[in-house]
């Protein structure tokens, strides 16, 4: 018996903590949903995301445009499905002002048609799907990322320059791995020897994949995997011996979360970004410092963009003294892009993705610590390659 | 105290009457998303239903009933990708490509019993969580966002969330009663009968195989239904649908509930998933505690929760 | 296959000449890529060895104590967690080994106290829920005690570097650890078995219970023994496989659904089964995996071929248990009847 009404105490329990959410007032505080992954093998990204957020916050007063803040964080638990549902809790039953947020091109593809149906402003801070920059592009939703195939296109154009002529590719078979390989194929010049898609994000042993490439005998092997799956494919890498014979060129498998437990396997291993901790710029400065001194780590990529995201916030709500409102005017403010990004300059193109440099980084050892290092600027002022499929003006 | 009004039925008759009344409660408050979630669970509950049908009264537990989930979705899904966006068309087809898969797959496993059964049913399952995942034209491992749900011109329009939502708790309704029925048929005495003794049952003279598996295709073409369903709710579908886990998800409805009624699996459908997502707030450990909770479910409530209110009954 | 012999095939295809001079073209393509197809195999052979780690232990619980342990993958997992935590405390990767190996099998005979011990002659879906539970449990667990981001176990440099195991054929040094060390353990595990007094129990024990408690023996002990030895295995699977995939949290989850299929086809109670099997679904995977898209993309366009290519090769993993199961439903190699 005692069994069964705590049974039913925890059920309508958790009714009424569903309940209470809308219960309360909006008053005059913004706010935010914010999802990403917090659970799981990449959790990592999402922690980085939302400490470099609340970083952003701490830096503006945790006020935006001077109205306080209220931030809900979401776990999209690294499924589309779920980082749909989430999606839409944010929206009907939070009712936030804005979402922020989204790592994965697949999460952000499933959680986009809620989003724009409800014209909620957003903004991107790592997804890239290629879609999204091109004919899914929508008035309310910004990125302060990168389209997916910008990173690897400059990494193809590294490739160039280093004078590779047979490269092979392997990626994850999910939206940005796609992406990526055709991004990279875009701008390589040589010739392809052959491509691999794998399982994802189940598939974390490489073996046939390396075994493909080596026979294959290319001049270089291209690869993408992002978070923990990149540690893997870099160990095994490493492992197969192939390091002294073919080189590898990276996108975002590299980053201040993977390079702390690759250590020495990394180093030596170029990759492209749009962000690199060194550079020297006032923002990027006190963002880095304050992210060390706080959270005891290094800030990633991921971290730097959601970082920006704040600031970009920030930038809309005062331009349009608080009056949320007008979406209109909200969406002039944004894509004016009158903030200072980590990334020093920062302007939008017409489909809302930023025109930006991209740099060469490398792994050196510093010390004890192994770092990321800005080698050479690769592309200046970039424009991704879908902007022509977006129809807005 | 009449012989009707035990807690159990006293308990569904709350339940049905409260989620009757929630969409009232939804317009109320403007919590449209309370709505949307019992959508889901309603839907969900569909499927714990069906699968209860085979396994609570049939003895056939499946670890692969979310494949019929996912095929009905993705009929739906794909026939709206292909520009065949009417209902009368997509559900139809959602529901015999369900029940030939049951048939199918039915024919082949029950050929075999116990924990082989289990896993010839996973095993299919997961071949067709492989073929989803190897359509590059449908998103692949990406999934398939739906842009617009069924169309039933001048019957029902889906786009109204409310209408929705009773359109799925009707049919819930419906199907839990369907299932009482088949239960208490001649069929479903000879269904139960294989499950307790499946030789003794052949010998009196009823070809079980043939019983067992139109069970077992009805069941799949409810779960087809859900299926589809599940796709226009979401408006997206994906291979994640029918990975093994959330086989594992709606065995773990039908036994929480109680798998010795009709309605036990709605109770489970609810209380898993109403857990899973109250204790998300409460902790960011969940699973410290549900899964522990799990294991005594298993060890001391065999009957789950409808076994436990029985038992208040009873004293 | 190169990109020219497809192109040869394409233009073959597309001129309606004979569909054979393809198939010659590739005949001859594959016997010139015979060391590659090898070097793949090795592959397969070494994800078949870590398989039949951990389906040596699940054949054995299932086939004597009759218990579906869905639980087998968390073993594996912790089993690689202490690998690392040890193996950085000590500074040895093998005394790191070693001590993750005691202290997995001292958990898995707790948790058999504890939990599983409750489980034993029940219904198969109470095992599935409690062990299930019990999963939820353990990764929880993992996350509080050693954090959400996962752990490295770094491998001595000198494994960093491929073998060169036959003429013009390289292989991963670690990797040829991984098989060479699996092998030792078969070994020994099949000494165990067949010519030892608690090997002989276990092969009691599995064809008929009643009988071996009849004659005195503590079966509650053998039990916990067993299911304890099949921790250590699992636990060394885990650490085994740590370099290559590094830990973390959920590891053990997809491989134990492999490890299943593994023992379903080899015949539930057979280690010779499990073993045979192992090798089996091991080849399948990796070879599938490597010349499966090649060969789709003689019809298909890149992208498709790429897509459909890896998912076909899991697929025909469970082709083959279906088959089994409804032709051979014991599997191949059935364990003495009960």
């Amino acid at each position: 018996m005692i069994k069964t009404m705590l049974k039913a105490g925890v059920a309508a329990g958790a009714l009424l903590a569903l309940t209470a959410g809308a219960a309360v007032p909006q008053g005059k505080t913004i706010k935010i949903g914010f999802i990403s992954t917090f659970s799981g093998p990449v959790a990592a990204i999402g922690n980085d995301m939302r400490n470099s957020f609340e970083l952003g916050l701490d830096h503006l007063g945790r006020k935006l445009g001077g109205l306080p803040v209220e931030v809900i964080y979401e776990d999209d638990g690294f499924k589309p499905e779920v980082g749909l549902q989430k999606t839409q809790k944010l929206i009907e039953s939070d009712k936030v002002d804005f979402v922020v947020g989204y790592i994965w091109s697949n999460v952000l593809l499933a959680s986009i048609k809620p989003l724009v149906d409800s014209k909620t402003f957003t903004v991107i801070t790592n997804a890239g799907a290629s879609q999204v920059a091109g004919e899914l592009c929508s008035p309310y939703v910004f990125s302060t990322s990168w389209n997916n195939d910008q990173t690897p296109q400059a990494v193809g154009l590294y490739m160039n320059q280093k004078g590779v002529k047979t490269a092979f590719l392997i990626g994850p078979n999910y939206a940005a791995g796609k992406d990526m390989l055709a991004g990279v194929a875009s701008t390589f010049k040589g010739q392809i020897l052959g491509q691999e898609l794998t399982r994802w994000p189940d598939q974390l042993d490489f073996s046939a994949e390396l075994s493909k490439a080596r026979a294959a005998k290319p001049d270089a092997i291209f690869a993408f995997y992002p978070g923990g799956p990149g540690i893997q494919f870099i160990t095994q890498y490493a492992q197969s011996g192939l390091k002294g014979q073919i080189p590898l060129y990276t996108a975002f498998t590299l980053d201040e979360l993977s390079i702390p437990r690759l250590k020495e396997l990394a180093v030596g291993i170029p990759g492209a970004q749009e962000w690199v901790n060194d550079l020297p710029n006032e923002t990027n400065k006190k963002y880095v410092a304050d992210y060390k001194a706080k959270y005891k780590s290094s800030p990633s990529f991921y971290g730097a963009q959601t970082y920006d995201a704040a600031a970009l916030l920030d930038s809309v709500v005062a331009g349009v003294k608080g009056d949320l409102s007008n979406k209109d005017a909200m969406r002039k403010e944004a894509e004016k892009a009158n903030f200072k990004s980590v990334r020093g300059n920062f302007k939008y193109g017409h489909n809302h993705m930023p025109i930006q440099n991209f740099y060469l980084q490398d792994v050196v050892k510093q010390g004890d610590d192994y770092v990321l290092k800005t080698v050479a600027t690769i592309v200046e002022n970039d424009v991704d390659k879908h902007a022509d499929k977006c129809p807005m003006k | 105290m009449t012989a009707w009004l035990t807690p159990r039925n006293a308990v569904a008759v709350v339940l049905v009457a409260l989620l009757a009344l929630l969409p009232f409660y939804a317009s109320v408050t403007g919590n449209y998303f309370l709505m949307s979630m019992f959508t889901r669970i309603l839907i969900l509950a569909m499927a714990a239903v069906s699968l209860n049908l085979i396994m609570g009264f049939g003895g056939m537990v499946s670890f692969g009933h979310a494949a019929y989930i996912g095929i009905g979705g993705y009929v739906v899904g794909i026939l709206a990708k292909e520009g065949i966006g009417s209902g009368f068309v997509q559900w139809p087809l959602a529901l015999a490509v369900s029940g030939l898969f049951a048939l199918g797959v039915g024919a082949l496993s029950l050929r075999t019993r116990g924990v082989y059964f289990i896993m010839i049913t996973l095993a299919f399952a997961q071949m067709v969580y492989y073929v989803a995942i190897g359509l590059d034209r449908y998103g692949g491992d990406d999934g398939l966002t739906i842009h617009k749900r069924s169309t039933f011109d001048g019957v029902i329009d889906l786009s109204n969330r409310t209408l929705f939502y009773y359109l799925c708790f009707a049919l819930l309704l419906a199907m839990v009663y369907l299932v009482w029925r088949i239960v208490n048929s001649r069929f479903g005495m000879v269904i139960q009968g294989a499950r307790s003794n499946d030789r003794r049952m052949r010998a009196i003279g009823f070809a079980t195989f043939r019983y067992k598996l139109t069970c077992f295709v009805i069941a799949g073409v409810m779960c087809g239904l859900a299926g589809a369903l599940l796709a226009n709710h979401t408006n997206f579908v994906s291979p994640a649908m029918m990975h093994w886990t959330r086989s594992g998800d709606l065995i773990v409805m039908a036994v929480l509930g109680g798998m010795g009624s009709a309605f036990g699996p709605v109770i489970g459908a609810i209380a898993f998933l109403l857990l899973e997502e109250g204790l998300s707030r409460v902790t960011e450990y969940t699973n410290i505690i549900l899964g522990p909770l799990l294991l005594l479910v298993a060890l001391y409530a065999r009957g789950g929760i409808d076994g436990l209110l029985a038992r208040v009954h009873r004293g | 296959m190169d990109g020219r012999s497809a192109r040869f095939c394409r233009l073959v295809f597309a001129g309606h000449l004979w569909p054979i001079l393809c198939l010659a073209r590739i005949a001859v393509t594959l016997a010139g890529a015979m060391l590659y197809f090898i070097e793949q195999c090795l592959n397969g052979i070494q994800l078949g060895m870590l398989l039949f780690l951990l389906a040596a232990g699940l054949t054995l619980i299932f086939g004597i104590m009759d218990l579906v342990n869905l639980a087998h993958g968390s073993l594996y997992m912790i089993g690689a967690y202490f690998a690392a935590t040890f193996a950085a405390l000590t500074g040895s990767f093998i005394a790191g080994a070693v001590l993750a190996l005691v202290a997995t099998l001292l958990v898995g005979m707790a948790v058999e106290v504890i939990a599983i011990r409750r489980l034993y002659g029940r219904d198969h879906l109470d095992h599935v829920l409690g062990t299930f539970g019990l999963i939820l449990f353990f990764n929880e667990l993992v996350r509080l005690i050693w954090g959400p981001a996962g752990m490295t176990l770094p491998l001595p440099n000198q494994m960093l570097t491929a073998v060169q195991v036959l003429p013009g054929v390289y292989y991963p040094a670690y990797r040829i650890v991984i098989i060479a060390t699996t092998l030792v353990v078969a070994l020994l595990l099949y000494l165990l078995v067949m010519r030892t007094r608690i090997g002989m129990l276990i092969r009691a024990g599995a064809s008929n219970r009643e009988m071996v408690s009849a004659l005195g023996i503590n079966i509650k002990l053998l039990y916990t023994l067993v299911f304890g030895l099949g921790a250590a295995l699992a636990g060394f699977a885990g650490l085994m496989q740590a370099p290559i995939l590094t830990v973390q949290i959920g590891m053990g989850e997809n491989i134990l659904i492999l490890a299943f299929v593994v023992i379903i086809i080899g015949g539930i109670g057979s280690i010779r089964g499990a073993f045979v099997a192992s090798i089996i679904v091991g080849l399948i995977d990796t070879v599938g995996r490597a010349f499966i898209p090649d060969i789709l993309r003689l019809f298909l366009s890149n992208n498709a071929a790429s897509t459909l290519g890896p998912s076909l090769s899991s697929m025909m993993i469970y082709m083959l248990m279906a088959a089994i199961l409804v032709f051979r439903p014991e599997g191949l190699f059935p364990a003495a009847s009960k």
